[in-house]
């Protein structure tokens, strides 16, 4: 089967779902999305099992941190449709205090360690996941390391320290 | 023929028949000329290592031909690359199992202080979790500069009074990491 064209794709979500998934753009004519959480479970679902679609791969879960944002935190799913050869992005955009978005491990089995990594290295609580806890980082980490607010170096490195350099 | 150098004696009393000196000494030379190191190698410094093991550099010169892949028989901890913090208690597990004496060498730029990896998941120098009796710098060190480093601990080896692990001083060491 031939590739899904991007304005097809769209007009397939905007049948089922109309205003709730808007159009972000098409950056190296990778098709961007954005909708909530209150129906992104629903989305995936649609774009999985979807006859004309058949998005079964979720190639990965991620989140990003723009703090200048009101919506600060943004989860991203990556779809890949292995018989069209077709890619999609979907973005949710979540305030910083209520970072709550229901599990994907619903939909594919696989999502559940993505999950993990981005609740390791964002904070992202994906309700419902069986075992969200932290996967790559040290268990007793109290900080989500990829938000903007820590700081990427170690405080217990001393060689740095201005004083060595006459500062 | 071949060329075959031993170690010169310690000073001591010789007579007729008979050699005297301190077992201090007689200890020291036997260990240091027997060392049994052990290699937790991560990354690129323990390829170094490699060739430090291999023919040209060939550290068995030096009485480490025989590599202990379990810490109950080491003598030495070798240890070469980046630690994560993941991976410190890991290390820390590796150090308690080895038997005293028990010496320490932290090779390259990671081991001993995070090197390029000033990050939140790397180890800060492996002397956050257990001591350190030398560092070589590098990034990696030529298998020169591990040779180096490991004449220097045959140096402290050989130098270490048989009494210095009961000492409170170095008690009070082990105890600044936690140990016993």
């Amino acid at each position: 089967m031939a590739q899904i064209p991007n304005e097809e794709l769209l007009k397939r979500i905007a049948e089922k779902f109309d205003q709730q998934v808007t159009r972000v753009g098409e950056p190296y004519g990778l098709l961007t999305v954005e909708t909530g959480r209150e129906q992104i479970i629903d989305l995936l679902t649609f774009l999985k099992t979807d006859d004309a679609l058949r998005f079964i791969f979720l190639t990965d879960i991620t989140a990003i941190h723009y703090p200048e944002q009101e919506k600060q935190i943004g989860i991203i799913y990556h779809l890949h449709s292995l018989t069209t050869n077709t890619r999609i992005r979907i973005k949710v955009f979540l305030t910083d205090g209520d970072v709550h978005i229901p599990t994907a491990t619903t939909v594919w089995e696989g999502a559940n360690w993505m999950e993990r990594e981005t609740y390791d290295f964002f904070g992202v609580i994906f309700d419902g996941h069986p075992d969200l806890r932290r996967i790559l980082n040290v268990d007793d980490m109290t900080a989500f390391p990829m938000r903007k607010e820590f700081p990427l170096e170690d405080p217990n490195r001393v060689d740095k320290k201005d004083y060595f350099f006459g500062r | 023929m071949s060329d075959i150098q031993l170690v010169d004696a310690p000073a001591g009393v010789e007579g007729a028949g008979f050699f005297a000196t301190s077992l201090d000494k007689v200890i020291g030379i036997a260990r240091s000329n027997s060392l049994w190191p052990l290699p937790f190698a991560t990354s690129c410094c323990g390829i170094e290592f490699m060739a430090t093991m291999a023919s040209h550099y060939d550290l068995s010169r030096f009485g480490a031909e025989r590599l202990s892949f379990s810490p109950r028989q080491a003598d030495l901890l070798m240890v070469m690359g980046t630690i994560a913090k993941k991976m410190a208690p890991v290390l820390r597990q590796v150090y308690l199992q080895m038997a005293e004496p028990r010496w320490v060498m932290a090779v390259g730029a990671c081991a001993s202080s995070g090197g390029i990896f000033d990050t939140y998941s790397v180890l800060q120098g492996i002397d956050e979790v257990i001591p350190v009796d030398v560092y070589v710098p590098g990034c990696p060190p030529r298998p020169e500069a591990i040779i180096d480093g490991f004449i220097n601990i045959q140096k402290l080896v050989q130098t270490e009074s048989l009494r210095r692990r009961n000492e409170p001083k170095y008690q009070e060491l082990l105890a600044k990491y936690g140990i016993q």
